[in-house]
């Protein structure tokens, strides 16, 4: 078995992987990075919008400082947030902005004099200051009270994905990519490693490693309708999981984006909203101002979501063959700041919808596209349950998102975290030796080789992995979606369960030689509907509605009962996750209240019941 | 509507050495709004499940699924059947090493590229975490944004007369690079030490000015005018050069 011994395995190589990946190779550790894609087409690419940082450069951003990034960070997490991790992650972003602008990211700079913007389709003047020509400049985002979100132009993911590989390349640092981590290698109490399969060859391959990190990203696809690229299918945390002794935080905690364009899901970036788009309905009115009066259309995505879906219930919403939806409206923005500032957006709506958004409107509903669930780590990002293993970005749940993350937060919190999360690991590394156990790596090994014999043989039956999985996306559209309550739940868990039990008898159809995709699949089926399981289930137990998680049936965010995190592993042989919970923070340094937006009714810490339910 | 599509698609697994390289045809009937994204994963899903192509953002925005559809290097997922005839022809894109099927190495590649022309900024400050950032003007950013969006799929090379003939050809995605980074003044690398990687026939002395990447570019990269004037720029240097000997 070809075995490859390293300092520092990073698993994924998007924003988070690679910037833990610089930190530790700057500090002198022999540093390599598993992509099952080449790295600069990780799923970091097509975030859009923008990174925030409390710069406070652009007029609408005079004031800003972390104070006030922190407390709108907490607020969009509903308050189910690791608040000392918030306030670490919110004192370091401006930093990493600039770090990134040092490395050579084209940020947009502030233009000093007037200049107009939109909220709300009404046109309204600014000044920047002639003092503060060519610092970074900020956008609008949904959730926060000030200008906060750094970008360029809409490729914001992009940029920044492409200036971190660049400091790869520059550092030396060896991607190994189109290799899939399929197990990692462990005795209950140390990760040592992963045992790989080579998406170039189908081989199995060991890599060895004193520090391993999970940063693979969301696990989106296990919903049908879903922003998230194909690659987003789960395998951080699956491997994770897999070990039996290391949690997923929140497995519940899942977010809908308000503008997947219909029926392809595709993102139009929330800077649409940012910039002054509108959403109308089928009147082609407004409608977000008289939900939410103070935010209207940048609420945060979960209240936004949940009141888009609501106005379609109510009939409002716009027929099509591909079910109902609303409209998105940048025409009044204009075909300049279009073809500058939303030029993705253009380009997706002129390929995959065949209309122009400078003239036309733009189909829009609510689609899965974040998952604030991950490995559970402590603030240092090392993970739960294993010495030796990390994780940071979306695929960790380090818990600066709670309930609900803010737009322009993932990006930053892949930044920001791979930076501390690196300098951890460093600090974790300085005069750490391991002895790597032969038995354990073997038996490792042992047990992927005749995981694969039995798919490709059909010993284990013959079920279709893709009607598996289909059936697994179809349960959590139908039932564990943007409003949930405890019958459908109930009902998504029994059913989960029996397709649980049919994905242990997956066989292949084609011959698995190579990199046989049917066999990639196959190889974490199981594991996937697993993860299914784990988010219906939490969200069964969670009798109150918090953040994206809101229980039809149990409609206060409820902090006597529910102010923590769900803890979910799994054990092998069981068809249920265990669920333990922990405080959802220790440190309190703003304590729980109304958000400002969103239905407000909450049972407080001592039982009283705050507002009404209205807004 | 209502088409019955024809697909003749290139099959070959090197792993398997029972495989030859070959031609398979499938049919799919035509649904609305149908891409290449959406005809291909239903063809390995309901009819073979060992075909492999890649895909990973569906949007255009990763650059994971150039191939060359009837003939052309493209993004499949942003290509619409209802923009092909009936017949339909995919191979995999040339010049990059073929992993099986449509699927092809790209990440060699590209990485290759990147530590050739030394894709990154190149300076001899080092970063102040608490000082503000550098100043920028904003048009000097979006000019770099405009260059910076190039999503390395590969379309140009394949689409390259020189690149098809010659290894060691650069191709106009590294020359774009090389543009972009002349264009950022955080990068303090003078105009002779870009001469040195690309004022050769490997770069920019290579280009037979037939400008198939800038017709295939699914971005849409002013590329015909990046390389014009890289072509001026390292001409003048090049005269620089040799007067400079002269003396």
């Amino acid at each position: 078995m070809e075995t490859i011994f390293t300092d520092v395995l990073c698993i994924g190589a998007g924003l988070a992987g690679e910037r833990v990946a610089i930190e530790a190779a700057s500090a002198g550790f022999e540093t390599i990075c598993l992509s099952i894609v080449p790295p600069r087409r990780s799923h970091s690419s097509a975030a859009q919008g923008g990174m925030q940082a409390a710069l406070g450069h652009s007029a609408m951003g005079e004031g800003d400082c972390p104070d006030v990034h922190f407390e709108d960070t907490v607020k969009g997490s509903d308050w189910g947030c690791d608040q000392e991790v918030a306030r670490l992650f919110a004192d370091r972003a401006p930093e990493a902005v600039r770090e990134m602008a040092f490395w050579g990211l084209p940020w947009n700079r502030v233009v000093p004099g007037r200049s107009t913007y939109f909220k709300g389709g009404k046109q309204y003047e600014k000044v920047e200051a002639t003092e503060k020509e060519g610092l970074i400049t900020a956008r609008d985002f949904g959730g926060t009270a000030k200008w906060r979100t750094c970008y360029t132009s809409d490729g914001t993911g992009h940029t920044l994905l492409y200036t971190m590989d660049n400091k790869v390349v520059e550092l030396g640092v060896r991607v190994h990519d189109r290799v899939e981590a399929i197990s990692l290698i462990h005795d209950g109490q140390t990760c040592s490693g992963a045992v790989a399969r080579c998406l170039k060859t189908g081989k199995l391959r060991v890599y060895l490693a004193k520090a391993t990190l999970i940063a693979t990203g969301g696990y989106g696809r296990i919903y049908r309708e879903t922003t998230n690229a194909v690659i987003n299918d789960g395998g951080g945390a699956i491997i994770a999981l897999d070990t039996e002794v290391v949690p997923l935080g929140n497995p519940e905690a899942i977010q809908f984006h308000p503008t997947g364009i219909v029926p392809t899901n595709i993102l139009v970036t929330e800077g649409c909203r940012g910039d002054g788009g509108t959403l109308l309905d089928v009147n082609g009115q407004r409608f977000m101002h008289e939900y939410e009066p103070e935010k209207a259309e940048l609420a945060s995505r979960d209240v936004v979501s949940r009141w888009m879906t609501h106005h379609i219930r109510t009939g409002l919403g716009v027929k099509s063959p591909y079910g109902d939806h609303l409209w998105l409206d940048i025409r009044h923005l204009g075909e300049k700041h279009i073809k500058t500032k939303l030029r993705e957006v253009e380009e997706i709506c002129n390929n995959f919808l065949g209309i122009d958004p400078i003239t036309q409107l733009i189909p829009v509903r609510p689609a899965q596209h974040y998952t604030m669930a991950g490995v559970r780590t402590n603030k240092d990002g090392a993970a739960y349950g294993l010495k030796g293993l990390f994780s940071a970005g979306e695929a960790a749940c380090w818990d600066m998102h709670g309930l609900n993350r803010l737009g322009g937060n993932s990006l930053a919190e892949t930044v920001v975290a791979g930076k501390i999360v690196g300098e951890k690991i460093v600090e974790f590394l300085k005069g750490y030796e391991v002895q790597y156990n032969t038995a354990i790596i073997r038996s490792g090994v042992i047990k992927q080789q005749e995981r694969i014999e039995r798919l490709v043989s059909g010993k284990n039956g013959n079920d279709n992995v893709y009607e598996i999985r289909s059936a697994m996306q179809d349960e959590l559209m139908e039932r564990v979606g943007i409003f949930r309550n405890g019958p459908d739940l109930q009902k998504a868990v029994e059913n989960l369960q029996e397709i649980h039990e049919r994905a242990k008898k997956v066989g292949l159809r084609s011959n698995g030689k190579g990199v046989n995709p049917e066999l990639t699949l196959a190889l974490k089926i199981q594991s996937m509907v697993r993860l299914a399981l784990c988010t219906a289930y939490a969200a069964l137990q969670r009798t109150e509605s918090r953040g994206c998680h809101a229980r039809e049936d149990f409609e206060a965010r409820n902090d006597r009962d529910w102010w923590n995190r769900t803890l979910a592993t799994w054990r092998e042989g069981d068809d249920l996750p265990t669920l333990d919970y922990e405080p959802a923070t220790q440190v309190v340094e703003l304590p729980p209240g109304e958000r400002g937006y969103g239905v407000c009714k909450i049972i407080s810490c001592d039982g009283d019941v705050i507002g009404d339910g209205t807004s | 509507m209502g088409r019955r599509l024809k697909f003749n698609i290139f099959r070959y697994n090197p792993q398997d050495p029972d495989s030859v390289p070959h031609t398979d045809t499938f049919y799919l009937a035509e649904t609305e709004s149908m891409t290449l994204f959406i005809a291909l994963t239903d063809i390995r899903e309901e009819q073979d499940s060992s075909l492999q192509f890649d895909f990973c953002c569906r949007a255009g925005i990763c650059g994971a699924c150039a191939m060359m559809i009837n003939g052309r290097p493209n993004l499949a997922c942003k290509t619409l059947t209802k923009d092909l005839p009936d017949e339909i022809t995919l191979m995999p894109l040339p010049i990059f090493k073929l992993i099986g099927d449509l699927s092809v190495d790209t990440g060699t590649w590209f990485r290759e590229m990147n530590e050739k022309v030394e894709s990154w900024v190149h300076t001899s400050k080092s970063f102040d975490p608490s000082a503000d950032e550098e100043r920028m003007d904003d048009a000097v950013a979006e000019e770099i944004y405009e260059l910076e969006r190039c999503i390395e799929c590969g379309c140009c090379v394949a689409a390259c007369g020189t690149a098809n003939m010659r290894r060691d050809f650069v191709g106009a995605v590294a020359m774009n690079r090389i543009a972009r980074f002349m264009l950022d003044p955080r990068d303090q690398r003078t105009e002779a030490e870009y001469f040195e990687i690309i004022g050769t026939d490997e770069g920019i002395f290579g280009c037979m000015g037939l400008l198939g990447c800038e017709d295939v570019c699914p971005k849409h990269l002013p590329l015909q005018d990046q390389l014009g004037i890289l072509r001026r720029k390292m001409g003048w240097s090049a005269v620089k050069e040799l007067f400079r000997f002269g003396k």
